[in-house]
């Protein structure tokens, strides 16, 4: 099988926050071969330290300069933090929600206090000009980097991916791939509610076949 | 840069600091009964005794506010440590200090700082658990701004003198005097980080020391925040500052039994915190891995726990470890051996191991 990530184009990559989530993947996917932009909420000098040290290769930017040029955006800020996000800044872009809808940790919040929906459905609902996906999200940060393996390796993590484009779902799957795991792609976001905190896969380190059946399970239960 | 990137050095004019941390869980009697809190709290003033007798530079209780873990108070235990010992340094582990008032936290470490004859410390920072927030009327998606306000005005009070300050989550002081007055400079104080990077570059423009919390993982991983740390405060003109890791973990004869006796309360801990939290329930296997060489908890012999430690003061530039000791479930004697061995056994030969 030829994997996608040898036959598409590298996409260029706009994460937005510089925290544990939006650092480690800055960093992960610059050493991935991608191009990367990171950005916080303000002046990209605030975060040109954080960048150098814990992302080298990711360059800093204005978030409206990083979107701008990107071809996937990946939204890695706080939950608490998405109702004042101008949904205007990522419009007509491919938007990767590696965010969770955590109330234990995090505290509960209107926007998301919905069991109908899964967060990055409500994510979606609210950013309708941008093509949502859902992944990065039921991984520890840590584990994103220290678990990666290269392609064919016995005992490879899978990460899912879902989303209701597939183009865009295999345009952020070969990401995944090249980042250094297998992807088990769903062809919603209303099934990526399996990878939410407390979900079957959420933390946990299985291989496709394992994950694949955990997301099964879950679905027939 | 000169040296290997992973590897940074630690600052030889800091001292070596080792020392232990607890969040003084509600252990058991002989018959398996949970004491009472009060009781709980007399075991922890002898366990701090205990901490100095043994030769050990630093004790400190972490806040917390359940029932289980009723050390909302950890000043006041503090106090009682600091009136029957001479030497151990006492401090918070840590203060959460987002849910309360930095000046009343500076009044109080302050105050154990005169008992204690200038050996109090604090290490603030959210903690782990979040029960401190509805209790005091705080919302935790405010959290961010509460302790990037309140660890500028900490740093404000710490410089001691008259303070004036204002934010938007307490009332504004103008020239205000904060009593006790410190007797010779600020005491030391950390801010424990336990991944977020802006908390790093915020205890470096504060002028805190970082006590980086390792409680799952990688120690490794953290090797790039003790970077992170030293060129922030370089680029901030700052003086160099000490870092410190805080991990869990339990000291006992052997490997095997420090396993058989950890293990079982450790499992039961996190099956406990899973079912609010959605973490998962470690295995054996992920365990097993945990205590290695690649993991964050320090379970073993007193060798076995001492390599680790000095193998990760050197790999993030630490100069000061703090063994977070004891867990619901394990008894005092336990405990209490753990400390034994911790002291007389371990630190020797971590310092041995550091040259």
């Amino acid at each position: 099988m030829i994997s996608a990530a040898h036959t598409l184009p590298s996409p260029r990559l706009a994460v937005l926050g510089a925290g544990r989530v939006g650092a480690t993947l800055a960093r992960v996917a610059a050493e991935a071969g991608l191009e990367v932009s990171i950005a916080a909420s303000g002046d990209p000098a605030a975060i040109a330290l954080i960048a150098q040290v814990l992302a080298p290769g990711a360059e800093p930017r204005w978030a409206a300069d990083a979107v701008r040029d990107a071809d996937v955006v990946v939204l890695a800020i706080p939950l608490h933090r998405f109702p004042a996000f101008d949904p205007g800044l990522v419009a007509g872009k491919i938007v990767v929600d590696a965010m969770n809808y955590w109330p234990p940790i995090d505290g509960v919040q209107e926007m998301f206090d919905d069991d109908r929906y899964g967060s990055s459905e409500i994510v979606a609902r609210r950013l309708a000009g941008s093509t949502v996906v859902k992944a990065f999200n039921h991984i520890g940060y840590h584990e994103l980097e220290s678990e990666r393996l290269p392609p064919g390796a016995p005992d490879r993590r899978s990460l899912g991916v879902a989303g209701d484009d597939p183009m865009a779902v295999a345009s952020v799957s070969a990401i995944v791939e090249r980042i250094g795991y297998d992807v088990v792609a769903m062809d919603s976001l209303r099934a990526g509610r399996a990878f939410e905190p407390g979900g079957p896969v959420f933390g946990a380190a299985l291989s496709r076949d394992e994950f694949a059946l955990a997301v099964r399970q879950a679905a027939a239960a | 840069m000169n040296t290997t990137p992973d590897l940074a050095v630690p600052d030889p004019q800091f001292p070596i600091v080792l020392g232990l941390d607890t969040f003084g869980d509600v252990t058991r009697d002989e018959h398996g009964q949970l004491l009472s809190h009060a009781q709980a709290i007399r075991n922890l003033v002898e366990q701090g005794v205990q901490a100095e007798a043994v030769g050990l530079d630093f004790f400190g209780i972490g806040e917390h506010h359940t029932p289980d873990i009723p050390l909302s108070a950890a000043d006041v235990v503090l106090s009682a440590i600091a009136a029957r010992t001479e030497r151990i340094r006492l401090g918070s582990a840590v203060t959460v200090l987002s849910s309360d008032d930095p000046v009343r936290v500076f009044q109080r470490y302050s105050t154990l700082n005169a008992v204690s004859n200038g050996r109090a410390e604090v290490i603030l920072g959210r903690g782990s658990s979040v029960d401190s927030f509805p209790l005091f009327g705080y919302d935790l998606q405010d959290y961010e701004e509460l302790f990037d306000e309140k660890t500028n005005l900490f740093a404000e009070l710490l410089k001691g003198g008259p303070v004036t300050w204002h934010g938007n989550t307490r009332a504004a002081l103008v020239d205000q005097d904060v009593v006790p007055h410190l007797e010779s400079g600020p005491f030391p104080a950390w801010i424990g980080v336990g991944g977020s990077p802006q908390s790093v570059i915020r205890a470096a423009r504060y002028g805190f020391s970082l006590m980086l919390a390792i409680i799952g993982g990688s120690p490794q991983r953290f090797a790039p925040f003790s970077q992170l740390f030293g060129q922030a405060l370089q680029q901030l003109s700052q003086p160099a500052r000490p870092v410190g890791i805080h991990s869990p973990g339990h000291v006992a004869h052997t490997d095997e039994q420090a396993f058989e006796e950890f293990w079982p309360h450790y499992l039961a801990m996190i099956r406990q915190v899973s079912k609010t939290r959605g973490f998962r329930t470690p295995t054996k296997e992920s365990f097993t891995r945990e205590i290695g060489p690649d993991g964050a908890l320090y379970v073993g012999s007193p060798e076995t726990v001492a390599q680790k430690i000095a193998a990760n003061m050197t790999t993030l530039g630490a100069t000061r470890f703090d063994l977070k000791y004891g867990m619901g479930g394990l008894s005092h004697d336990k405990l209490m051996s753990n400390i034994e061995l911790f002291g007389t056994k371990v630190a020797p030969r971590v310092r041995e191991l550091l040259g």
